[in-house]
């Protein structure tokens, strides 16, 4: 009962937190802010509702999946969020003609 | 317990349904990486509430290969972005 209690909260929270992430990356006026919000989506999004699986699935096979997911995610995803920033800033920097100061 | 599964997974659907506006809308191909970045995130979520809502974990492995895919299609996108060419 308990237990119940403490997955749904997880998962609600999971679900906030990749909703209040999706406002933003509508709402935000610049390509950086976007990717500032949708970061914070990705990381605390996908750890708390595969945090509540993981409560669910118990001692097992499934629950060491899980945390190998959430473990990968957590480290690809501001490797590619930094990729595409540095990118970005290049582009731009190329397309305006100027020197990029990196 | 599966039902609240399923209703979590259809809570997640419309703010994926919203990020696929920003990817076809967006002003600049680095708006659109990056929603269809959020929206690989989601479908591993989705994917992940989907195999514990069916009792079919071995959909887990699925969410695993989604997740190397995203990555690797964003990798590739910003080294096109970044040098205008992919090889």
């Amino acid at each position: 009962m308990i237990l119940s209690v403490f997955i749904i909260f997880f998962l609600a929270a999971g679900i906030f937190f990749f909703s209040v992430g999706t406002v933003g990356l509508l709402r935000f006026p610049d390509v950086y802010t976007r990717m500032h919000a949708t970061t914070k989506c990705d990381t605390l999004g996908i750890g708390l509702i595969l945090f509540g699986l993981c409560l669910h699935a118990g001692l097992s096979f499934e629950t060491a999946k899980l945390l190998l997911i959430v473990l990968f995610v957590w480290i690809t995803n501001p490797t590619a969020t930094h990729v595409i920033a540095r990118a970005t800033y290049h582009a731009e920097a190329r397309r305006e003609g100027v020197k990029s100061d990196d | 317990m599966e039902s609240t599964f399923i209703v979590a997974a259809i809570a997640l659907m419309f703010p994926l349904f919203a990020c696929l506006y920003r990817a076809i809308r967006g002003p600049s191909a680095t708006d659109r990486v990056i929603s269809i970045n959020v929206i690989a995130s989601k479908t591993v979520a989705i994917i992940a509430l989907i195999s514990f809502a069916t009792d079919e974990t071995f959909f887990l492995d699925v969410a695993v290969v989604y997740a190397l895919m995203g990555f690797i299609v964003t990798i590739g996108v910003a080294k096109y972005l970044e040098y205008d060419d992919v090889s």
